[in-house]
C-alpha cells in the first residue's frame, strides 16, 4: 500500500486530512447553507399544494432528505469500520466515530419529521409499521455504536469493538428492514424513484433534490469538522497538533497539553533507559 | 482464520530435549513498541533467544511486562515490531506450533468450582493432548497438591491454586514457557521446587521467559531484559 | 465444549433461575392484563417470544465474563483449535443448557396462555429454530462488551435490536398458527436466518474475543 500508487490514501495521515478538511468545510458550509435555504424557499412558496395532503406534506422534503441520509450515514459508517478493522488506518476509525452522531441527529429527525407528518395525514403522530420501525432500530443501532465506543478504557479497543458491531449492524439492517416489512406495513410508496419517471410537480421534485443535496453537504461538513477535532484530540503532541490548534487553543487546553507533553517526556526517556 | 499459511515449514511438536541445537534464536522479537492509550509503555525491544534459554523481564510496576509477555504469546498486538517463533509469526501460529508454547498466565486460568484434577484434564483437553490419569497425579503430586487432586478449588489456598496452575508446566509437553509472575502466593519451599523445575527444563533445551519482583537467585544465570 | 457442559452442570443454580425468570415473565401478562382468555391467547405469541428473548439475554450477559475474569480466555485464544469452533462450543454448550429447558416449557406455558394444539408445536419449533440465532447474537454483544463499564445495560442496548427479526418472524408464526396455517414460510425464514447466524457470527464472537483480549 505505497501512498503513491493511490493518491487518496494520503488523506490517511491525520496531517493530511486536517489540512484538506481545513479546506474542505468553508465550501461546504456555504454550499449547504445556499442549498437549504433555496431548497426551504420552492418547497415552501413556489411549489403547489398536494392533492390530497394539501400544505402539510412540505415536511417531507426534509423528512426524505433526513431519512436518506441517516441510512447512508449508517452504512458509510460501517463501511469505514470494516476498513479500520481490516487495515488499521487509525483515520477510519476517527471518520466511523465522527459520522456516527450526525447519524443518528438525521435518523432522529427523519423520525421526528415523520411523526408531524403523520399527524395530519394518518391521523397519529406514531404507527408501527415498517419503516418507521426499522428507522427507530437504526437510530437504537447509531445509540449502541456510539456508546461501545465510549465505553472501553482504551479508546483504540473500543473503536474496534465498536466497528465491528458496526459491520455486524449493517448486516442486519437489510434483514431488519425486510422481517419488519413482511409484518405489516402502511407507508406510502416512493415517489421519487420509480419506473416510469417521478410522479411529482417539477417544482417539488427540484426542491426535494436540493434539499438532498444541501443535508449531504451538511453532513459532510459537520462530520469532516468533527474529525478534525477527533485527529487533535488522539495525537495531541504530534507536530501538526500543535501547530493547527497553537492559533485557537484555549488557556486550560494550553496548560493540559503541556503537562501531557511533559509526561510523554519522560515515559519515553524511561522506555529508553 | 487462525492457522494462516506461512513461510516456513515447521516440526513436528517435539518435547523439550529434541533438536537441542537450534543455528538461530527460536524466539526472536524485533524493533516491539507498545503504547497504552496515549502512553508509550516500551519501544525498541529486540532479542533474540535460543535453545536454553532464560529471559527475566525487569521493572517497575506498569512498566509493561505483563504485556510484553501477552505480546510474546500473541494475545497483545504490538504497536510495531513483531515476534517470531521459529520463523512464523505468533499470531499466524500453525496449529501444531500453538501446542509448543505454553503460558501461565496473570490470572491462572483454574476454574474454582473444579478440581485441580479436573483443572489440569481441561488444560490437557484444550490443547489437544491426551489426558493420562497417572501423569496428571504425579504432575499434582509433584506440585505440593498429593492428597488434595479432590478437593474443589474453591477450599484450597491461594497459594494452592497458584501450584495447580504450575502444574501444568509438568504434564503438559512444550518447548517454550512464558510465566508471568509464577512466585506470586508461593512459598519457599514450592518456589525452589519451581526454580529447580525451570533449571531441569532449561538443560533440556527449553526456553523460558519470565516476570517476578521477588529474588530469583536460585536459578540458572539469566538473560536481563530491563524496561525501566 | 465437554468443559462448558461439566462446569454448568456444577452450577446448577444458574439453569434454574434463568427457567425461573422465564416463567415469571411470562406469569406477568396474565397478571398485568387480566385473566381474560381471548385477551391472553391473542397476545401469547408475544409474551412467550419476549420472555424468551430477555431470558435470552440476561443468562447470556456473562458467558465469557468468568473465563475473562480468571484468565481461561487467555487460554482459549492459545488453544491450537480455531478460536471460531471454541466460540461455536461455547454457545452451543450455553444453549444445551439454558436454551434448551425453554424450548421444552415453552409448550407448556404456551397452553396456559390459551393456544391450543398444533399452535403449541409451531411455537416449540420457532423456540428451537430462533433461540440458538438469539444465543449466538448474544454471545457476539457478551464478547463485546467483556470488560467494558456498565456492561450488562450496554448489552441490551447493542443486542436488543440485533433480536427484531428473529423476534419478529418467531411470534409472527405463531400469530400465524392461530389464524390459518401459513406458517411454513416464517419458519423456513427462521430456519434461514440459523442457517446463515451458524457460519458467520462465530467469525464475528472470535473477533470480539481478540479484541477484549487484546
Amino acid at each position: 500500500m505505497s501512498s503513491r500508487s493511490v493518491p487518496w490514501l494520503k488523506f490517511t495521515a491525520p496531517a493530511n486530512f486536517y489540512a484538506l478538511a481545513q479546506r474542505l468545510t468553508p465550501w461546504l458550509w456555504a454550499g449547504a447553507a445556499l442549498l437549504c435555504l433555496a431548497a426551504l424557499y420552492i418547497g415552501f412558496f413556489v411549489a403547489p399544494a398536494e392533492a390530497h395532503q394539501g400544505e402539510s406534506y412540505r415536511i417531507l422534503y426534509i423528512h426524505v432528505a433526513t431519512a436518506w441520509m441517516g441510512m447512508f450515514l449508517y452504512l458509510l459508517m460501517a463501511l469505514y469500520g470494516g476498513i479500520y478493522l481490516v487495515w488499521r488506518i487509525k483515520m477510519a476509525d476517527i471518520m466511523a466515530r465522527s459520522i456516527a452522531p450526525t447519524g443518528a441527529l438525521m435518523t432522529f429527525l427523519s423520525l421526528w419529521t415523520g411523526a408531524l407528518w403523520g399527524a395530519p395525514t394518518w391521523g397519529t403522530f406514531w404507527v408501527w409499521d415498517a419503516r418507521l420501525t426499522s428507522t427507530l432500530v437504526l437510530l437504537f443501532l447509531f445509540l449502541g455504536y456510539i456508546a461501545l465506543h465510549g465505553a472501553a478504557d482504551d479508546r483504540e479497543k473500543g473503536g474496534r469493538a465498536a466497528s465491528l458491531l458496526a459491520v455486524i449492524g449493517a448486516i442486519n439492517v437489510p434483514i431488519i428492514y425486510f422481517s419488519v416489512d413482511w409484518w405489516y406495513n402502511l407507508h406510502q410508496g416512493s415517489s421519487v424513484i420509480r419506473a416510469d419517471g417521478p410522479s411529482m410537480a417539477p417544482s417539488m421534485l427540484t426542491a426535494m433534490l436540493l434539499m438532498i443535496a444541501g443535508i449531504w453537504l451538511y453532513s459532510a461538513a459537520v462530520v469532516l469538522r468533527r474529525a478534525q477535532v477527533e485527529a487533535l484530540e488522539r495525537e495531541p503532541r504530534s507536530e501538526w497538533a500543535q501547530a493547527a490548534a497553537a492559533g485557537r487553543m484555549t488557556r486550560t487546553q494550553r496548560e493540559l497539553a503541556a503537562a501531557e507533553s511533559v509526561r510523554e517526556h519522560t515515559s519515553q526517556e524511561e522506555g529508553q533507559a | 482464520m487462525d492457522t494462516g499459511p506461512v513461510g516456513r515449514a515447521t516440526t513436528a511438536p517435539s518435547p523439550p530435549h529434541a533438536g537441542k541445537a537450534a543455528p538461530r534464536g527460536e524466539l526472536e522479537i524485533a524493533g516491539l513498541s507498545c503504547r497504552r492509550g496515549d502512553q508509550t509503555l516500551f519501544s525498541g525491544v529486540s532479542l533474540s533467544l535460543a535453545s536454553g534459554e532464560l529471559l527475566f523481564v525487569r521493572g517497575r510496576n506498569g512498566s509493561g511486562k505483563t504485556t510484553l509477555l501477552r505480546i510474546l504469546c500473541g494475545l497483545t498486538e504490538p504497536a510495531t515490531g513483531e515476534v517470531r517463533w521459529r520463523g512464523q509469526p505468533i499470531r499466524r501460529l500453525e496449529e501444531a506450533a500453538r501446542r509448543e508454547l505454553l503460558y501461565v498466565g496473570h490470572r491462572d486460568a483454574v476454574k474454582e468450582e473444579l478440581t485441580p484434577l479436573e483443572n489440569l484434564d481441561i488444560h490437557q483437553g484444550l490443547r489437544g493432548e491426551r489426558g493420562d490419569l497417572e501423569r496428571q497425579l504425579d504432575a499434582l503430586e509433584e506440585a505440593g497438591l498429593g492428597g488434595r487432586e479432590d478437593i474443589p478449588v474453591r477450599y484450597l489456598s491461594q497459594g494452592q491454586r497458584r501450584r495447580t496452575a504450575l502444574a501444568r508446566l509438568l504434564v503438559s509437553p512444550a518447548r517454550l514457557w512464558i510465566l508471568d509472575e509464577p512466585l506470586t502466593a508461593l512459598d519457599r519451599s514450592a518456589v525452589a521446587w519451581l526454580f529447580e523445575r525451570i533449571a531441569a527444563y532449561l538443560r533440556e533445551g527449553g526456553i523460558v521467559v519470565t516476570t517476578s519482583h521477588q529474588s530469583i537467585d536460585g536459578l540458572p544465570e539469566p538473560r536481563i531484559l530491563d524496561l525501566d | 465444549m465437554r468443559r462448558d457442559l461439566s462446569l454448568i452442570v456444577t452450577r446448577r443454580q444458574d439453569v434454574l433461575t434463568v427457567v425461573a425468570f422465564f416463567i415469571l415473565v411470562i406469569t406477568l401478562f396474565p397478571l398485568a392484563l387480566g385473566p381474560d382468555p381471548q385477551k391472553l391467547r391473542t397476545l401469547a405469541p408475544a409474551g412467550v417470544w419476549v420472555a424468551a428473548a430477555l431470558a435470552s439475554l440476561i443468562s447470556l450477559d456473562r458467558l465469557f465474563a468468568d473465563d475473562w475474569r480468571d484468565g481461561s480466555l487467555e487460554q482459549l485464544l492459545l488453544a491450537p483449535e480455531p478460536l471460531t469452533v471454541v466460540a461455536l462450543a461455547k454457545v452451543a454448550a450455553h444453549w444445551l443448557a439454558l436454551g434448551l429447558p425453554l424450548v421444552v416449557l415453552s409448550p407448556a406455558l404456551g397452553y396456559a396462555l390459551g393456544l391450543e394444539g398444533a399452535e403449541l408445536g409451531v411455537l416449540a419449533v420457532s423456540l428451537l429454530l430462533g433461540t440458538p440465532v438469539l444465543s449466538l447474537l448474544g454471545a457476539v454483544g457478551a464478547a463485546l462488551t467483556l470488560g467494558v463499564r456498565a456492561g450488562g445495560a450496554l448489552m441490551a442496548l447493542l443486542i436488543l435490536p440485533l433480536y427484531v427479526p428473529v423476534l419478529v418472524l418467531g411470534a409472527g408464526a405463531v400469530t400465524e398458527a392461530m389464524y390459518s396455517s401459513a406458517f411454513y414460510a416464517h419458519l423456513s425464514l427462521l430456519g434461514a436466518l440459523l442457517a446463515a447466524a451458524l457460519p458467520l457470527l462465530p467469525l464475528a464472537i472470535a473477533g470480539a474475543l481478540r479484541i477484549a483480549l487484546d
